[in-house]
């Protein structure tokens, strides 16, 4: 299978890519670990013209410790996230979500930027950054602006970037106690659904993937937990929710899944 | 556009269409068959290859991506006429039947043992959530990995 035909141009910053992603408009697309577009372009559901490669922009794969935060460069990959000390230490739960997406190819060559951007609905890293709060900054031709995860998901492969616009990196609070749960399609390895839990001093914060369309924060889950500090909370997980269906899991197995996949991250 | 990538030590520069994946650069422009082509959607882990140093699905690179970098596929395994250990405990331990999977399956093990000298049996088969093997059962390539992991010990 071989895409279609597409120039490819190598950006040397930030502000390189940006204005290229201005000037080409939707003709162009950026290009990561190339994890989600490459197959989606061979299968030619993706045909962009242009492709913008910032795997070379410096500054963009490091992950940096202040003293509330963990700060990730877009270009960061699931290995070295895996493979970090201070994300192990300060953010143990994107760790473990980071250890479940694919295999070791896919985890060497994709990013967290790239997998956000793409925003799959059974992506892993969604439910972990709306659980820990985390914040998505980007940088665009009116300047650079910090999207909260929960504005960030907008829809089916849908964000609130805009098209000039690209992930430089994402800040996570420390987040002492926090867990993450997957059920796993046996073939993709993506999530049927993903629970992300984060306990904080007051309650928990629940991150849920693979059950709709869009990520959603389980409020419902949160607000019984905190009354009664009991995993039946669980029961609420797809409260006010349209649980998605494929041939995978209906939409009746999908909400045990996420029933129960979200009663095994509180208890963790 | 023209690249330059060193491919098992020997550097290459060819003149490519940028949509030309890294597997098919391999095989038709250096000739190197031995990477092979299962599923050509980054399934199944017949396409693996190592790029500087960790193990890749060259099927869901182009190889413009891999401009400047340092490939080796399982041509590159074996020095002066002697398998790489992995190879030969392949042999040793009938880790392959038809072969298909095996390239793939060896360029993954040399990703595992890079990180984890002492692999588990868990530990090797999570390593290998990426590689299918229809024929074996995969029982003897993780035997294999781990009699390689003994070898390369010693
Ligand atoms: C076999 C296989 C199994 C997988 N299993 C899982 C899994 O279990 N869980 C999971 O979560 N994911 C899984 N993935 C997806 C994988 O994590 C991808 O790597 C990831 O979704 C995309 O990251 P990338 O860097 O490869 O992005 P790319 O493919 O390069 O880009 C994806 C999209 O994001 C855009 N983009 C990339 N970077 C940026 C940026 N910095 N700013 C703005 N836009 C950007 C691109 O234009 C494109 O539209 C799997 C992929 C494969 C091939
Ligand atoms: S051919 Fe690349 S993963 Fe199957
Ligand atoms: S030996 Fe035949 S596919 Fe593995």
């Amino acid at each position: 299978m071989i895409p279609a035909k597409f120039d490819y141009i190598k950006a040397s910053s930030v502000n390189e890519a940006v204005n290229l992603l201005d000037e080409h408009g939707f003709d162009a697309k950026i290009l990561s670990g190339g994890h989600s577009l490459i197959p989606a372009m061979k299968l030619r559901l993706n045909r962009p013209e242009i492709l913008i490669d910032i795997s070379g922009i410096s500054g963009l794969n490091t992950i940096e410790e202040t003293g509330s935060e963990v700060i990730i460069g877009a270009n960061c990959t699931h290995t070295q996230i895996v493979n970090s000390e201070v994300i192990y230490k300060n953010v143990n739960i994107l760790k473990q979500a980071a250890e479940t997406v694919g295999d070791v190819q896919v985890r060497n060559r994709g990013t967290i930027g790239g997998s956000l951007a793409h925003a799959d609905p059974s992506a892993d890293y969604p439910a972990v950054v709306l659980a820990c709060e985390a914040k998505i900054e980007v940088e665009g031709k009116k300047g650079k602006r910090t999207i909260d995860a929960k504005d960030f998901f907008v829809g089916i492969f849908t964000t609130a970037l805009e098209d000039d616009e690209l992930i430089t990196a994402v800040r996570f609070p420390k987040v002492a106690h926090g867990n993450y749960q997957k059920f796993y399609q046996s073939a993709s390895r993506f999530a049927v659904v993903g629970v992300a839990v984060v306990h904080d001093g007051s309650g928990v914060k629940v991150g849920v993937t693979g059950v709709a369309d869009t990520p959603y924060r389980a409020t419902a889950v949160e607000k019984a937990y905190k009354n009664n500090n009991d995993s039946d909370a669980a029961e609420h997980a797809v409260d006010g929710v349209e649980v998605m269906e494929d041939h995978f899991a209906d939409a009746e197995y999908r909400t045990h899944l996420a029933k129960v996949m979200v009663k095994r991250a509180l208890e963790a | 556009m023209e690249i330059t990538l060193t491919v098992n030590g020997t550097e290459f520069t060819r003149d490519i269409e940028p949509r030309l994946s890294l597997t098919q650069f391999l095989r038709e422009h250096l000739d190197l068959t031995g990477t092979h082509i299962g599923c050509d959607t980054s399934g199944c882990g017949a396409c693996t290859v190592t790029l500087n140093g960790d193990a890749v699905k060259s099927c869901t690179i182009l190889a413009v991506q891999a401009n400047g970098s340092e490939v080796t596929t399982i041509e590159g395994m074996a020095k002066n006429g002697e398998m790489h250990p992995i190879q030969a405990a392949f042999k040793e331990e009938h880790g392959l039947q038809c072969g298909f999977c095996t390239p793939g399956m060896v360029m993954v093990a040399a990703d595992i043992l890079k990180h984890n000298s002492k692999p588990s049996e868990e530990d090797i088969r999570h390593g290998l959530k990426g590689n299918f093997c229809r024929c074996t059962g995969y029982h003897n390539i993780i035997k294999s990995i781990q009699h390689a992991a003994e070898t390369i010990n010693k």
